[in-house]
């Protein structure tokens, strides 16, 4: 066996598929979303919602704060209060828009903190291993340790109440569970060849978390933390229903469940209606999530 | 490629020993890993590595022969400096890393390719980005790196205009090897390490590949330690040859000497295993039976004695050094080719 009979590169002519556009991994992922019907429907529905939160001053509603002894727990499709009238006789439509303001930016800010808090701590404890990573990880399980929900309590309770202490207390609730699986994807990755040959071409580690970790495991960490959103919400809820949140007159979901709960029998659909907002927003963000989970996954 | 300035390159590591110096010598490679066994087992160690020592010289073709987990990928890795030796020095080009190398330059002079073409590539970069970040690790601006991509890429044979900005999961095997090993040379390196490169390849892609890597070779002066279990492809592409068994080198020399006068019967068995494409020459029994020992405790003294047909009682006793075969530097490690060792088959002591 002296001589193998195949010529170099004049085999290179034939590869010549043609050229395909260039396209970034994004791109071709917002593509794939485009199509999915849900989650299309899913996102339409957050945007409304969101929409009308930020436009809530601009929308010709009625005063969420202003209330009437006479015109208590009116039912839904009273003319004027298309959605009726909470215990205190405000309009329901202008509060639930309203109280969408601080119920999403409870639910959403807590989940970006600790996303990048716990992505930065996961990837780390990852990467490097060792010594970092036990110490990293055995302090993320002592939190991780505790049901999230009297975690967000306990928190929340020492802080005293308040926005700003509900949302530190639902971030470091969230931390430990992003760290956990920032830490176990980077792991996977870690280990893969195309890692060995950064470092083999002389790369430092922070180049190589930046450049080669990052791109391949914020995908599956972004799913993760997005189907938190529903979790933070509820829990931000409960946190207001407890009065370890929000305060009244404030409008919020999770407050304005609690205030109506003591109307549930008087008018059981008008107090379920922040719940119905909750869920709404909740459900829509899951099925958002596992759509673009299903659209990252690129390779069929 | 039709480009009007010239491509710049990496400057490769400065040749400082001369044609005389080797370019990698390896004395007493060591790596030992530790095995986790219960709470009150004793504590073990896999040898997967033990006392290899070994040159390549400049311009040569070294091929490491052997079966899977006799600790060939090990010593690519530990050469590359991807993991710590427990024990040995390797000297690159007469430096050393850490003394007069850093291990910076060590990256740009001596570098990579693996066997899973896919693995290796990070499946978020464009072809262009992925041979382009070693060169940017090492200063390059942007501009310039990805134009050198384009330009390695027609080296190894893909139209840049064709390949540049497509994603690993696109190309097939062959092409993301080709990629793998011009995102090896774009660091200018003068040792290029093949780790089964081309193992995973179907048999034509595979020729291809091996033509590519001569004519690469001879284009940029390379070197070249050639890693495979394929002793065929090792025969073609290696001037010299060396067998491991169990992580130790049991026999090493020119790849014709070894192929006619194997003098490990370890080489022996290897090249016995060896399809023949003649039918009168088929394989009728299995040259070697059984599978390899545990790498955790190996057997004592020569390693392979409990497989060897010829094995003695002194086999067991200390492990045989690797002794010269003849003047060509074909040395194996056996008593059966230790003038005096007392194994019977043993060649008589010579008095010169």
């Amino acid at each position: 066996m002296s001589e193998l009979p195949l010529s170099t590169t004049a085999d290179a002519a034939l590869q010549a598929a043609p050229a395909t556009k260039a396209r970034g991994y994004w791109a071709t992922v917002g593509r794939r979303i485009l199509r999915d019907k849900v989650s299309m429907a899913c996102a339409i529905v957050l945007l409304l919602i969101f929409v009308s939160a930020i436009l809530a001053p601009w929308l010709g509603l009625e005063d969420p704060y202003k209330g009437s002894m006479i015109r208590r727990l009116r039912h839904i499709g009273t003319s004027g209060y298309p959605l009726g009238t909470d215990e205190l006789g405000r309009d329901m439509l202008a509060r639930l828009i309203y109280g969408g303001r601080l119920s999403l930016v409870i639910g959403i800010l807590p989940v970006i903190l600790a996303f990048c808090i716990g992505t930065s701590l996961g990837i780390i404890a990852g990467y490097v291993g060792g010594k970092l990573n036990t110490a990293i990880m055995r302090t993320v399980d002592v939190f991780y340790a505790f049901p999230s929900v009297l975690l967000a309590i306990a928190i929340s309770g020492a802080l005293g109440a308040g926005i700003l202490n509900s949302i530190v207390a639902l971030t470091i609730v969230f931390v430990p569970q992003i760290t956990r699986v920032a830490e176990s994807v980077t792991t996977g990755v870690r280990n893969m060849d195309f890692v060995e040959a950064a470092r083999a071409s002389g790369a430092g580690p922070l180049t190589i978390m930046r450049v080669h970790i990052l791109g391949n495991v914020l995908g599956a960490i972004f799913v993760y933390a997005t189907s938190l959103i529903s979790v933070s919400m509820i829990l931000a809820a409960g946190l207001s229903f407890l009065g370890l949140g929000t305060k009244p007159p404030e409008p919020e979901w999770g407050l304005m469940l609690n205030t109506l709960r003591t109307a549930i029998y008087v008018n059981p659909w008008v107090a379920a209606l922040p719940g119905a907002m909750i869920f709404a927003v909740s459900i829509c963000f899951n099925l958002l999530s596992d759509g673009l989970r299903s659209a990252m996954d690129i390779r069929n | 490629m039709t480009t009007t300035e010239p491509i710049a390159m990496l400057e490769p590591v400065e040749d400082r020993g001369g044609v005389a110096q080797p370019l990698l010598q390896v004395n007493g490679l060591t790596k030992h890993f530790p095995v986790r066994g219960g709470l009150f087992a004793a504590k073990r160690t896999v040898r997967a590595v033990d006392n290899v020592s070994f040159s390549v010289a400049k311009g040569e073709t070294v091929g490491i022969v052997g079966e899977s987990g006799c600790g060939k990928s090990t010593t690519a890795r530990l050469l590359m400096h991807l993991m710590p030796r427990d024990d040995g020095d390797i000297i690159y080009d007469g430096m050393t890393v850490g003394q007069s190398l850093s291990l910076r330059e060590l990256r740009r002079g001596m570098q990579m390719v693996f066997q899973d073409s896919y693995a290796s590539l990070n499946p978020r970069l464009t072809i262009e980005e992925s041979i382009a970040f070693g060169p940017k690790v090492h200063g390059m601006a942007d501009g310039a790196a990805r134009a050198l991509a384009r330009e390695l890429l027609g080296k190894v044979g893909l139209v840049p205009a064709n390949f540049a900005n497509r994603y690993p999961h696109e190309i097939s095997g062959g092409q993301r090897q080709r990629v793998n090993i011009a995102r090896a040379l774009a660091l200018s390196p003068r040792l290029v390490i093949l780790d089964e490169a081309v193992s995973a390849l179907d048999k034509s892609v595979e020729a291809q590949v091996l033509n590519l890597l001569a004519d690469l070779k001879r284009e940029f002066g390379l070197t070249y330690l050639f890693i495979s279990h394929d002793l065929n492809v090792v025969r073609y592409i290696s001037d010299r040859v060396l067998v491991m068994y169990l992580g130790e080198v049991v026999e090493l020399g020119p790849v014709d000497q070894v192929w006619d006068s194997p003098g490990h019967p370890y080489t022996r068995a290897l090249l016995a295993a060896m399809p023949s494409s003649d039918p009168d020459r088929r394989t009728e029994k299995p040259p070697i039976s059984g599978d390899p020992p545990n790498p955790i405790d190996p057997p004592t003294g020569c390693r392979f004695h409990t497989r060897c047909p010829f094995a003695e009682p002194l086999c067991a006793n200390a492990t045989p050094k690797l002794t010269a075969l003849d003047k060509m530097g074909h040395e194996a490690a056996c008593y059966m080719a230790i003038p005096g060792s007392g194994h019977s088959r043993a060649p008589g002591e010579e008095t010169a």
